[in-house]
């Protein structure tokens, strides 16, 4: 590589290069930018310069104001996410890394048929309405469990998993053994703490798939009130007029406002936490797909 | 004899430990697998998961009527020529864009860029939605005002036929194309940079050296990341064109899985929704064997099992 001493072609390359990908950047950035902006538009300058704007003249806060705090529409329904999220993903890196353990296991009987059957998990996705079927004669319509148990484990994870398991050395594990511990004090004390940057990851794995589903909840859930941030959110995008979802005030701040408020509220938290755990999601992605 | 004993009950152990995910696996994947049966029944929209076992057969009734029926061939077309497209933008951008981010030499502006593609990789369908409608609002929306600052009639393009498939696809692309390029970025880590100086030394220019050094080099991740995908792409894509289409569009939007979602669960014909989410299954299952064969001509282990 002429990395020391760069001939002109190789100048004009990489400058072109670096212009193009700082564009890419920009087209990744610009749709986040506008909806943002779009949010804090008051009606006034909704009617002088129309819905879109790069940066408002005001800063108007009254698409966030009536969003939080009149009615409670948009509270109860983030308190539903905040559940889902962090009860169903505790319960699904528990149920996911439990198994795994197990069948990390090379000697375990029986753990052939056990694999084969995760496989043809994999190749056979569920359906869903035989699912809504299940869901039905279980009690589960209408009820937060559905958005949970149906998915307690993501098969791919539990290959990702097991390869995490499975680089940790067995003498660990006979050493506890020896000292008395049992399968699982050994699985708690042992193999848990080691693993942790495999659970964090999984984990993330889990919390943004429960943060930003609404396709489960469209499907068994019916109750306004028990329905997650996306689902009020598609609600909002579609309708035309607010007052169908929320109560209005007396002067409401234009639609288009209330809409990019309705984002920006349901996404901040995972782009909030995305800095730190981007890291987790590269290395998890990675030995993901390397086999498993 | 001691040893072997507590070895058995260490395996007692273990299945105890994987009994919560054995029971999910049993009752979540593998009853709704088997009451995919319902396709071949007459299931009344009150009955529950028994309707496997009492509702009455009425054999291939469901599957003559979506293949006879108008919309067979539409959604069918659809269904691949979205898959289709997928394969073309949604695989191979990704590579294309990890080459240009391979070829740069500043760290930081490295990490700025891959950081900056992955971003939209984290926000959910329905904000995706949101953005594409914000973004191509007649009202003042960002594209049609570009559109008309150069002196253009701009359109309603999420709702016309002829403009929503790039519509989507193109979301798709922008929602999934950084994080895509993870596995290639990683492979091209991977390359010995001694090929580089000798191809130099051999007078290889830039671009050849691409070719010659680079493509081969990743040309493993390449193929099973296009297998991996073969075999799942029927099952991807109707979450966003749910979120985007209306019925203005369903000529070229309307794919086997949006079928299903409304006949099924919105019309309640929940036996014909069934044989026809079959009838993908089926199709499914032929592309991974496809996909799998086509694996262990090329000579490496197959993809599944």
């Amino acid at each position: 590589m002429s990395a020391i001493f760069p001939t002109r072609g190789e100048k004009i390359f990489r400058g072109f290069n670096g212009s193009l990908l700082i564009l890419i950047s920009l087209l990744f950035l610009v749709p986040f930018l506008t909806v943002f902006m779009t949010s804090f538009l008051s009606e006034q300058e909704y009617i002088q310069r129309g819905p879109f704007v790069l940066f408002p003249e005001k800063f108007d806060f009254g698409a966030y104001k009536m969003l939080l705090f009149q009615g409670d529409a948009v509270l109860t329904a983030y308190k539903n996410t905040i559940f889902r999220t962090v009860v169903g993903t505790i319960l699904q890196v528990g149920a996911t890394s439990l198994l795994a353990y197990g069948l990390s296991k090379s000697d375990l009987p029986g753990r052939k048929i056990v694999i084969s059957a995760l496989i043809i998990c994999i190749v056979f996705p569920v359906q869903i309405i035989p699912l809504f079927l299940l869901n039905k004669s279980l009690g589960l319509i209408d009820s937060i469990w559905s958005l949970i148990w149906p998915r307690l484990i993501n098969t791919q994870y539990v290959f990702i998993m097991m390869a995490f398991f499975r680089q940790i050395p067995a003498s660990l594990e006979e050493s506890a053994k020896l000292d008395g511990c049992s399968v699982f004090q050994t699985f708690v004390r042992i193999i848990l703490p080691l693993s942790l940057p495999s659970l964090v990851t999984i984990g993330l794995f889990y919390a943004v798939w429960q943060w930003n589903d609404w396709f489960d909840a469209a499907m068994f859930l019916i109750s306004q009130g028990k329905l997650p941030v996306q689902n009020l959110m598609r609600t909002i995008l579609l309708s035309s007029t607010m007052s169908e979802v929320i109560t209005t005030g007396q002067t409401p701040p234009p639609g288009e406002a209330i809409k990019g408020a309705v984002i920006v509220i349901s996404t901040l938290p995972i782009l909030a936490a995305y800095p730190f755990i981007q890291k987790y999601f590269v290395k998890g992605m990675m030995i993901g797909s390397v086999k498993g | 004899m001691k040893s072997l004993r507590k070895k058995k009950s260490d395996y007692a152990a273990l299945y105890w430990l994987m009994a919560p995910g054995l029971v999910y696996f049993f009752i979540f994947r593998y009853i709704p697998m088997l009451g995919t049966l319902v396709a071949f029944k007459d299931v009344a929209p009150f009955e529950g998961i028994e309707a496997i076992f009492t509702a009455p057969w009425v054999g291939l009734k469901h599957f003559r009527k979506f293949i006879s029926s108008v919309f067979f061939w539409n959604i069918m077309g659809n269904t691949f020529i979205l898959a289709g497209l997928r394969m073309i933008f949604e695989f191979g951008l990704p590579i294309v864009l990890a080459l240009m981010i391979n070829e740069v030499r500043l760290l930081k502006f490295k990490k700025a860029v891959q950081t900056i593609s992955y971003l939209p990789y984290f926000v959910s369908n329905v904000v995706l939605a949101g953005m594409v409608f914000n973004l191509l609002s007649l009202h003042g929306g960002l594209i049609p005002e570009i559109i008309r600052f150069f002196g253009g009639q701009p359109e309603y393009y999420v709702g016309m036929s002829d403009t929503f498939r790039p519509v989507l696809v193109t979301a798709i692309v922008w929602k999934n194309l950084g994080w895509g390029t993870i596995i290639y970025l990683a492979a091209l880590t991977g390359i010995d940079p001694q090929l580089y100086e000798a191809a130099e030394i051999d007078g290889a220019g830039r671009w050849q050296q691409t070719i010659r050094i680079t493509l081969p080099s990743i040309s493993y991740a390449i193929a099973i990341m296009f297998l991996l995908r073969i075999s799942v792409v029927l099952n991807q894509g109707y979450e966003e064109t749910l979120l985007l289409y209306s019925p203005a569009v369903y000529k070229t939007a309307d794919i086997i899985d949006t079928y299903v979602f409304r006949t099924g669960l919105e019309q309640m014909n929940f036996s014909f929704a069934t044989a026809v989410g079959f009838f993908k299954s089926l199709l499914a299952l032929a592309l991974v064997g496809l996909s799998n064969w086509t694996t262990k001509k090329l000579g490496q282990d197959s993809l599944y099992a």
